[in-house]
Parts: C-alpha cells; sequence; structure tokens
C-alpha cells in the first residue's frame, strides 16, 4: 500500500560533503501490517519515515501510496496526508500547550474540511481509549498523564481516518507501566480498523510486542528485514546479530566499539565492516572491503545484505 | 557498617497549591563496593531520593529523616563539609550528558576542576590524572583538549564517569546514565561501569526507570511506587510485588512467545502525590487487589531470602484469590 522504491535522500553537508542519510531502500507497508523499522539514532530511519509522509523529497526513488507515485503539489499532497498521519514521539512537544483537547484534534479535520466536527472529535478521541470523550474536549494538556497527552496525539491522527499511521518512538518518552496500554492502543487500531502502522524505533522489544514484521537499518540501508519471528529471534546479519546480543537477557553479548560512522563518509564494500564482529574474525573477506552489497528487495521473506552471512532464502 | 544508610528519608517540596510529599520515608542501605539499583517512574520520587543524598535539592523542598554516608549524617553536615563530601566520597553522574557539561570548557578542564577545586592535586598532576582517567573510562588523551560540542552522547557521557572518578569517591550515584543513549552506546556505557566499580571498589546507586538495565549492572534491586519502596531484594531472584512483576513485564524478553503480539501495561495512571490512595497507594491499578488493600496501611516485610516487599498479599495463599 505504501511504498519506497530505491529511496535515496541527500542532504548538503558541511565541506561540500552530501550526507546520504538514506541510501537505496526498498521498503513495503502492506494494509492491516505493522512495520517496524529499527536502528540507532542517524541511521536514517526518521529521515525515511518524513519521506514516506511526503515530509521530504527524495533525491531519487520515489515513494508510491496505493501504486500511484507520491506527487508533491498542493492538493494530491494533501489527499495523501489525510491517508497517512504521523505520531511523534513527545507528546508534550507536539501538542500545543494552550489549546484544548478538543482544538487539538480537530485541527485535522478543519483542514480537510471535514464536516460534523464534534462527531469526529469524539470519535477519535474515544477509539484513542479517552471514554467519555466529551470529559476530555476542554482539557489542557498539562492537566493530563504522559499516557493520555500520547493518546490525544494518537486521536488527532485518527481523525482523518487514515490507512497508516508513522509512529516515531511513540512510547519513548512514556513511562513503563503506561507503555504497555499504548502498543495495546496500535494493535487493537490495526485490528478494529485495519490501520496499518510503520513503527520507527532503535526499541526491539517493541517491535517484538507488536510488528509483524521488522526491518533493521544501518547507515542509509535496511541491511536485514523479514517477519519478526525470523529477524529477532534468528538473525542472519551480524549487525543484527550485535543489537539483540546487547539485550539484557542474551547470554552472550557482542558490544560493537565505535558508534556508527557519519553517512557523509560511507565504507566502501559492506558500509558495516569497519565494525563487523564476522569481518574481524574472518581472515579472507575481500569482498566485504570492496564489494558492494546490492540493496534488499521489498519482499516480505526474510532477507540480509552481507557478504558473510548465510545464501538468504529468497535468492 | 554500611557506608550509605538512609532511614525513614522523606522529602516534601512545598509549592502554592500546598505540600507535595514526593519521597515518603525510605529507607536503604548499601554496602561498600555493592551496586544498588533504584527503579521507579517518573514521579516515583527516585531522582529526589539520589538529589537528597547530597543534598542538591532546591530550597522548596525539605529533607526529613537520617542519611548517613559512612556513618555520618548528611543533613547535619556544615557547608565546608558537604562540599568536600561531594565529588571526593560521593559524586554523581546525570542524566542528560549534554547539559552536565560546559559547552564553553574544554573537557580536560572540566575533569581537573573537582581536583583543583578541593586542593587534590597541583595542576600539573592534575593534568596527568586527567589523562589517566580518559583512558579508564575509553577516550583517547587528546580528547583533554575537545569541546563537549565535538563529542558524541556516549562520548560525553564516558566524560561525566571521568569527572565523577576524578576525585577517587567511594560512592557513585547515576541518575539515567544511559537513557539517551542508543542500545549499542548503552551497552558500552553500562560495560565501562560495571568494569569500573569492579576495579576500583566502588559502590553504585544506580536510578533507572528501565529494570533491564539495573538487573544487568547492580546486585540488589528496589523498586519505588508513589514515594514509597515497595520492594528490594536480590537482583537475580524474581520480584513478589505485583507492581515490579508489572514494571518487569513493561520491557518484553525478545523471543520469549508470552509477550509476541502482547504489550503488557498497567491500566491508569500513577497517582498525584497529593490525592494518594488510602492504604496500598498501588490498589487502584493492582490486578489482584482485594477489599483491604484499599484500607490496611502496608509496611515492607520479609517475604523471602533478603527480599522485603510491601503487599498484603505476597506470600499469603489468599493472593489471586478475592
Amino acid at each position: 500500500m505504501l511504498e519506497a522504491t530505491d529511496v535515496r535522500v541527500e542532504f548538503g553537508g558541511r565541506g561540500g560533503r552530501r550526507a546520504r542519510a538514506v541510501d537505496g531502500v526498498n521498503l513495503t507497508v502492506a494494509p492491516g501490517e505493522i512495520v517496524a523499522l529499527v536502528g540507532e539514532s542517524g541511521c536514517g530511519k526518521t529521515t525515511l519515515a518524513r519521506t514516506l509522509l511526503g515530509l521530504e523529497r527524495p533525491t531519487s526513488g520515489q515513494v508510491s501510496y496505493d501504486g500511484t507515485p507520491l506527487s508533491y503539489t498542493g492538493r494530491r499532497l494533501r489527499a495523501f496526508r489525510r491517508q497517512v498521519q504521523l505520531v511523534l514521539q513527545d507528546p508534550m512537544g507536539s501538542l500545543n500547550p494552550r489549546q484544548t483537547v478538543y482544538e487539538a484534534v480537530a485541527e485535522g479535520p478543519r483542514i480537510h474540511g471535514l464536516p460534523d466536527e464534534e462527531k469526529v472529535v469524539a470519535d477519535a478521541l474515544s477509539r484513542a481509549g479517552l471514554r467519555p470523550p466529551e470529559r476530555f474536549f476542554l482539557r489542557y494538556p498539562h492537566e493530563l498523564s504522559g499516557g493520555q497527552r500520547q493518546r490525544v496525539v494518537i486521536a488527532g491522527a485518527l481523525a482523518l481516518s487514515p490507512k497508516v499511521l508513522i509512529a516515531d518512538e511513540p512510547v519513548a518518552s512514556l513511562d513503563a507501566s503506561v507503555r504497555g496500554e499504548i502498543l495495546s492502543l496500535l494493535l487493537r487500531l490495526r485490528d478494529d480498523l485495519g490501520l496499518a502502522a510503520l513503527v520507527v524505533t532503535h526499541d526491539l522489544g517493541l517491535a517484538w510486542n507488536i510488528a509483524d514484521r521488522v526491518a533493521v537499518m544501518y547507515l542509509g540501508r535496511i541491511v536485514e528485514s523479514g517477519p519478526t519471528e525470523d529477524v529477532l529471534t534468528n538473525p542472519q546479519h551480524p549487525y543484527t546479530q550485535a543489537l539483540l546480543s546487547v539485550l539484557p537477557e542474551s547470554p552472550e553479548r557482542i558490544v560493537l566499539t565505535g558508534e556508527p560512522p557519519d553517512p557523509t563518509r560511507i565504507p566502501t564494500g559492506c558500509r558495516f565492516h569497519p565494525r563487523c564482529q564476522l569481518f574481524a574474525a574472518t581472515q579472507d573477506a575481500e569482498a566485504c572491503r570492496t564489494t558492494p552489497l546490492p540493496t534488499l528487495t521489498a519482499t516480505a521473506d526474510p532477507q540480509v545484505a552481507c557478504h558473510l552471512a548465510p545464501v538468504p532464502t529468497t535468492a | 557498617m554500611s557506608l550509605l544508610e538512609l532511614d525513614e528519608v522523606s522529602v516534601t517540596y512545598r509549592i502554592a497549591a500546598g505540600d507535595v510529599p514526593a519521597v515518603r520515608g525510605v529507607s536503604l542501605s548499601l554496602e561498600a563496593g555493592e551496586a544498588v539499583g533504584l527503579a521507579g517512574e517518573s514521579g516515583s520520587g527516585k531522582s529526589s531520593v539520589a538529589m537528597a543524598l547530597l543534598r542538591l535539592l532546591p530550597r522548596s523542598a525539605r529533607v526529613d529523616g537520617r542519611i548517613l554516608l559512612d556513618g555520618e549524617d548528611v543533613l547535619a553536615m556544615k557547608w565546608g563539609r558537604l562540599r568536600a563530601v561531594r565529588w571526593s566520597e560521593a559524586s554523581i553522574v546525570f542524566q542528560g550528558a549534554q547539559h552536565g557539561l560546559n559547552p564553553v570548557q574544554r573537557i580536560g578542564d572540566q575533569i581537573a576542576e573537582p581536583l583543583l577545586v578541593h586542593n587534590l592535586a597541583t595542576p600539573s598532576e592534575a593534568s596527568m590524572r586527567v589523562r589517566e582517567l580518559l583512558e579508564q573510562v575509553g577516550l583517547p588523551t587528546w580528547r583533554a583538549r575537545s569541546y563537549p560540542h565535538e563529542l558524541s552522547g556516549g562520548q560525553r557521557q564516558r566524560v561525566m564517569i571521568a569527572m565523577a572518578l576524578a576525585c577517587s569517591p567511594r560512592l557513585i550515584i547515576a541518575d539515567e546514565p544511559t537513557t539517551a543513549l542508543d542500545l549499542m552506546v548503552q551497552a558500552q556505557v553500562l560495560t565501562l561501569i560495571r568494569k569500573l566499580i569492579a576495579e576500583h571498589d566502588i559502590s553504585l546507586l544506580m536510578i533507572s526507570h528501565d529494570l533491564s538495565v539495573l538487573a544487568d549492572v547492580c546486585d540488589r534491586l528496589a523498586i519505588m511506587y508513589a514515594g514509597r519502596l515497595v520492594e528490594a531484594g536480590p537482583a537475580s531472584a524474581d520480584f513478589r510485588h505485583p507492581y515490579s512483576q508489572a514494571l518487569a513485564a513493561a520491557f518484553p524478553t525478545v523471543g520469549d512467545p508470552a509477550s509476541r503480539l502482547a504489550p503488557r501495561g498497567l491500566a491508569g495512571d500513577p497517582p498525584d502525590p497529593q490525592q494518594l490512595p488510602g492504604g496500598c497507594a498501588f490498589h487502584p491499578r493492582c490486578p489482584v487487589a482485594i477489599d483491604d488493600c484499599s484500607t490496611a496501611p502496608v509496611d515492607l516485610r520479609d517475604v523471602g531470602p533478603g527480599r522485603t516487599a510491601a503487599c498484603l498479599l505476597v506470600g499469603r495463599s489468599l493472593a489471586r484469590g478475592n
């Protein structure tokens, strides 16, 4: 339904060097599917999410929705934005402190000129779990708890009856005990409304909790993707293996040294090789240093971009 | 004698709308060389406890009870003594490393500052010590000449740890030391903290909302809810209090079929400290509460080897019944 095809996004950097924030990504989100896009900060996951929302224009490649390439002119883009809604990380930052809950949720429907505003707002609030909705109409963000505020943000997205939610770290700023409730809400919206979601996160537990599929991103590329069970319990890419190994429950840790290199200087060959534990342990791995890997396709089957991993099942 | 002993410590903030009891009678001790984790959600009072330990709270806060650091009452210390104790006996690593460092001072000078202020070193000794500290936290020594903005978040957190170690304290208080960091960088910092406390025989009080992070580093865990300890015990064993169990379940184990497509949390929100529920403050959100929970006072009591919990139901056969 929502699809990125060979998307690249570059930014001009200091000294004329271009940062390749997203460097060739294929990704789809099917109706009713929850996809987790996982990676560390700086890997390009937020830029990719913004590109999928039409907030950022790809330098090359394209985003399409329902088979139609995204148009970046006024009216068509506006129609698209109704279908694909953003849920931001920090509800205190994304809500106007001087706006009531009603005004916050009604803003989208007003911009899009939806009839029956009050009913739309009430429905959205109750779907987001704020019941009875009328009780919340006149409240201000500071009168609500963190979990309730995040529900208001979600209600604002739901008010336009979208088909896809793009949620950037939807529970990162919430308390542990509240987190589960918000994640359950996303699952319930999928079950009740068939709402698809792309959840951008660095939290593998969150992916395990709600995602059907996981895509792991490193330095602008997806390096491994597939059904959640495959990727998280039987990871093939050394980077995914390392990420999972530092979770507390993991028996053996692979702590990578250093930090992701910056996207203005992407290493040649496999972009992960300077930090790769497999590369370091292999004597004869010239390919990792010199041969670039093909970009992964948008398939739902397990796939991995690594010279040293076993051949992907979908080859 | 314990290195650190909290005896019925309470913290009350006075605001225009009245008194806010943020911490309500917390008793906790920490032996030399021990690592204790203090967990809780925002508003549970865990950071107020940390700040109270070195009297870093604002004037609007009143601290009651006793805080003994190596037998000496922190709350009764004179200013000069308190200044000497900070950094050299106990130091704090704050969360959000970007705000804890001075943006216009080289990091070497910032690490050296407590040494010079406390007259623990001459300038040349201090710069040697800075190099030694940078090596200990895994940063190249030339970084001493860098400014904070030239470092990544993980590197800044390492600098904060180097500062905390500068005066060789016996206790380090770490308040959410890895919260804003990426998974891999968090793992690097936790590995570093584990290594340093083992090598230098330092005691650690680590505060976090993330139980899995605490369990990774600490020997004992204490859980706070609404200003009180609800449970304390060895990190290696399972929790008994329903709140601790819910908090632990909120961070799922990847690969555990029980949590697959089944996020778990608690309904409702933590209570307003000015309108605490009667009886056990957790009862309105508790999945196993019985009628008595809303009226009967609950205190910590022994419920297992080295474990205390404040719950009427723990260890009784009527748990889960009604």
